[in-house]
């Protein structure tokens, strides 16, 4: 627990753009008229799997209103990953702006500029394709088996890195991890529990779908204007997309309409060529179908996890294999696989631990970052696996894992045998409250007592839980950075790169950057994410942007009271050590007081003038993981199947909560997400590899009708690497409902779910003893 | 086709085409805060009130609107002067991007006109048709029973 006080740190204070973006002020970036902009469309593939024989745009480009058309035969083709990662990325490039080849229904074909909108529709269907249709792969299982068609067998795609990369035989990435001796482990167990599951298609369903805007500026610039999570990368990536330089480029991220992972595609690179080759400004905006197919969604799995215990419960071999689905491109295909059993692995005390993940290409849309980012597959894999322990074991599935999670300066050979896309980085846990979050959760859904709750007949209630662990940026690589300049008034400009998009980082690092600074939050005026007037940060992922972007506000923030302070001893004539800044914009000593006001003025008007100002980055060397307990309480209808949750109850340990509210928020809207994905989301395929569900009415998510009773239970800690002693919160919590449910599931009506979405027909079937 | 909408009280004379749908005729007039989420009458975001009532607007053509009043969020209030429902949400984190926020207020306020003291279940009824991706509407909904205390008591003041 925390004992330290702070002014403006863990208070909830009102985000900073709550009221204008409640108003409804024209905040993203749709919200501009820009004079002349023209409309871009993209032409589709209708096939899984083909080759372009011959493209004809004459009579596309021949209609009246039609500026540009873009086939492969006009852009460079340049070999690149849209995965928004940092340099060099880990994952293949093996995706160019447009290609001779379509490898999905939904890839890109051909791309239109046109006056309007609809001219821009009607130009689309006039462009003339022949293809040559070829076998397509679909089954997650079967796509590296001998024989099987070759997704990817153009001869320039690449890995980057060092890493595995065989995509002759469909394979993105690979990875695997061996620590002790797995198979005395086993050899040693008393009890050894197996357990399969697999997932689905799903997508991140940000309410403002993909809209990006290019001009030209008046000095021959490219600037972009667009809903992204990582502005520096679509300036690079964009920059060697279009065979450019970045110092040409310049990315503007207004306000975003969530992103969830989505938005680190970068997919720019086509609206940015459209811009360069009219000089025009240029607007594309997805669709709500075309945001389902054909931006990003997350890798679909199917995992195998084993463990073996003594009959006292101690655990001598954990296992876990993970295969995922990246779809037609490889995006964030070793990462997120890797992740699967980084993000888990961890979590319990073992000296046996094998992995092994790999990523198969399909022709089905492409896999990308996605919330939980592998976390989410594997946690659904280990958690239920340890809710089966338990019953085997005939202990309480709370304390089974009550006996085994990692400590507070404990490590794991994991840490280091598993990063992402390389070797990861020792570190011990500095803060662990997941204990407590067993208690505290337990306690609300009313664990003790839960046989009593049952019911018979129709409607049978269960109970379930899970433990769950995330990171808190990727060590020893992302990096974030913040400037902060003091105005006459003695209000601050904080820049920085960390790119809110929705989640409050904004507010949660103003509120960083005032307590440093001695003063108050309406002091701190913040702008994010500009490339041009913004110092780097990698953007909007890997849970990185409270714990890393905000130690850099820190860090430039401490620098900047360090100057105030060297002012104030001037005006009251003092030494700097006895200046005090009692946080409300003052600076006092010797029994005098002045404010940030005169200290600002005096810098800048008086003597030795100077600009109060730094910048200052960050890197971490760690990523501590924060912690949760999930518990659920379902009713099942054994006559349909349909699963109801009552009520779900998220205890978190995320370090200092920055800004409680804002975090609460985090939770809720990630368990919403997980429970929409453990029942209802699903993207449905025909055989042709056609997704036939891309709208809200045929791909469900949660409405405000269909949310169970939720308490989210904030368990504070002290993280001693983190600013104020914050950790992540963004993504943990939206792994546990596949496990929970799961396991509520198992213990209302005694089968067990394994593949999700648990729909009534699934739950139904496996009441009947088939298979789920 | 000459049509004539009333738009947060300012008359506009247009002259659309018979297919534009009233999203695009408000957002090219300015009202931003109408947004496009999914032009299939499934989201919420670009939802207004209609004579009071609210409907989607991309499931509006405009030519079919003449004679009739919209309201958009612009016609509530503005950061500086925001309607109750707008204050509180920022003040109970009901806010996280924001996208969806512009319709949600609009419906709870059609909701508070008719019902100033909602239950929760009605507050959620009044709310379901609007999707919202970020907050698991927890405290959306917590926000439209505040802001029904604060227009309760401001009323009372009165």
């Amino acid at each position: 627990m925390s004992e330290r006080q702070f002014k403006v740190v863990g208070h909830s204070e009102v985000k900073v753009d709550a009221l204008a973006l409640a108003s409804g002020q024209p905040l993203f970036t749709d919200d501009v008229d820009i004079p002349g902009m023209l409309h871009a469309k993209i032409l589709w593939s209708p096939h899984a799997h083909a080759r372009i024989v011959r493209i004809d745009a004459s009579e596309a480009r021949a209609l009246p209103g039609v500026v540009c058309v873009l086939t492969h035969e006009d852009v460079p083709r340049v070999m690149k990953t849209t995965a928004g990662q940092g340099w060099p990325e880990p994952s293949p490039y093996d995706t160019p702006m447009l290609d001779s080849k379509v490898r999905y229904v939904g890839d890109r074909v051909a791309a239109v500029a046109a006056e309007t909108r609809k001219i821009a529709e009607e130009a689309i269907k006039l462009i003339k394709v022949e293809y040559e249709v070829l076998p397509a792969v679909f089954d997650i299982r079967t796509a590296d088996a001998p024989g099987t068609a070759v997704i990817h067998d153009e001869p320039d795609a690449k890995a980057v890195i060092p890493v595995p990369y065989w995509p002759e035989r469909n394979t993105a990435a690979y990875v695997d991890m061996r620590i002790g001796d797995l198979d005395a482990g086993f050899a040693d167990s008393d009890v050894v529990v197996e357990q399969e599951v697999e997932t689905q298609y799903g997508q991140h369903c940000p309410l403002e779908p993909h809209v990006t805007i290019c001009r030209i500026d008046e000095y021959g610039r490219l600037v972009i204007r667009t809903s992204t999570q990582v502005p520096f990368h679509v300036r690079r990536i964009v920059a060697q997309a279009c065979g450019i330089p970045v110092r040409q480029v310049r990315v503007i991220k207004p306000r975003i309409g969530g992103g969830f992972g989505a938005k680190q595609e970068v997919l720019e690179d086509i609206v940015a060529m459209l811009c360069l080759r009219t000089g025009r400004p240029v607007k594309l905006e997805y669709t709500r179908s075309e945001e389902f197919v054909s931006t990003r969604t997350r890798h679909p799995s199917v995992s195998r996890v084993k463990l073996g215990f003594k009959r006292d419960g101690t655990l001598k071999a954990l296992y876990l294999r993970v295969r995922t689905n990246t779809g037609a491109y490889g995006s964030h295909a070793l990462t997120v696989v890797c992740n699967a059993g980084a993000k888990t692995l961890p979590l319990y005390r073992c000296e046996n631990i094998g992995f092994d993940g790999d990523s198969v290409y399909t022709n089905l849309p492409v896999a990308g970052a996605y919330r939980g980012y592998g976390g989410t597959q594997g946690a659904f894999a280990l958690e239920v696996a340890m809710d089966e322990a338990a019953r085997t074991l005939g202990k309480d599935p709370v304390e089974l894992r009550r006996a085994l999670h990692i400590r507070e300066g404990e490590g794991s050979a994991v840490f280091r045998a598993l990063g992402e896309g390389q070797e990861g980085v020792e570190q011990k846990i500095g803060s662990c409250g997941l204990s407590r979050c067993l208690d505290l959760g337990a306690e609300a859904i009313g664990w003790k007592d839960r046989d009593s709750r049952r019911g018979s007949g129709r409607y049978r209630r269960g109970f379930g839980m899970c433990a769950l662990m995330q990171g808190s940026s990727i060590p020893e690589i992302d990096m974030g950075s913040a400037s902060i300049k003091m105005n006459d008034d003695g209000s601050f400009n904080l820049l920085m790169g960390a790119t809110d998009l929705g989640t409050g980082s904004d507010t949660v690092l103003a509120q960083i950057a005032a307590e440093a600074l001695g003063t108050t939050l309406d002091r701190i005026i913040v702008y994010s994410s500009d490339t041009d007037l913004t110092p780097f940060d990698v953007g909007a992922y890997a849970s990185s942007t409270t714990y890393l972007s905000g130690e850099a506000v820190r860090r430039t923030a401490l620098k900047v009271r360090d100057q105030i302070i060297v002012v104030a001893a001037r005006l009251l004539n003092c030494q700097k050590e006895e200046v005090e800044l009692p946080g409300n914009g003052t600076a006092a000593g010797r029994g005098k007081t002045v404010s940030y006001e005169d200290i600002a003025r005096h810098a800048l008007y008086a003597h030795d003038q100077f600009q109060i100002g730094a910048i200052a980055s960050a890197i971490s060397h760690a990523s501590p993981p924060p912690f949760a307990a999930h518990f659920a309480e379902v009713e099942v209808d054994t006559f349909t199947g349909k699963v109801r949750v009552v009520k779900y109850v998220a205890a978190v340990d995320c370090g200092t909560a920055i800004n409680p509210k804002l975090a609460e928020g985090q939770i809720e809207g990630a368990v919403a997400n997980g429970i929409g994905y453990a029942l209802l989301e699903e993207m449905v395929f025909n055989d042709r590899g056609l997704c036939l569900n891309p709208s809200f009415r045929h791909y469900r998510i949660m409405g405000p009708m269909d949310m169970p009773e939720m308490v989210t239970i904030l368990v504070p800690t002290y993280e001693p690497t983190g600013p104020y002693g914050a950790k992540s919160v963004s993504e943990i919590c939206i792994n546990g409902p596949l496990p929970c449910i799961s396991n509520a599931i198992r213990d209302a009506v005694g089968v067990r779910l394994t593949r999700s979405p648990f729909t009534a027909e699934r739950v139904w079937q496996a009441l009947q003893g088939r298979p789920a | 086709m000459k049509t004539v909408i009333e738009v947060n009280g300012k008359v506009h004379e247009l002259d659309v085409p018979p297919d534009e749908i009233l999203l695009d005729t408000l957002r090219a007039l300015g009202y931003k805060g109408v947004k496009r989420g999914c032009e299939t009458g499934t989201c919420g975001t670009c939802a207004v009130l209609l004579d009071g009532v609210p409907h989607y607007s991309c499931m509006l053509l405009t030519a079919a609107m003449d004679g009739h009043k919209v309201t958009t969020i612009e016609g509530l209030g503005t950061p500086s002067n925001p309607h109750p429902i707008v204050q509180a949400m920022a003040e109970e984190g009901g806010v996280q991007c924001g996208y969806c926020t512009p319709g949600i207020v609009l419906s709870a306020k059609a909701l508070l006109d008719e019902n100033p003291h909602p239950t929760e279940a009605e507050v959620r009824e009044a709310l379901d048709g609007h999707l919202c991706r970020c907050t698991g509407y927890v405290k959306k909904v917590k926000a439209v029973l505040k802001a029904a205390d604060m227009m309760h008591r401001q009323g009372g003041q009165q």
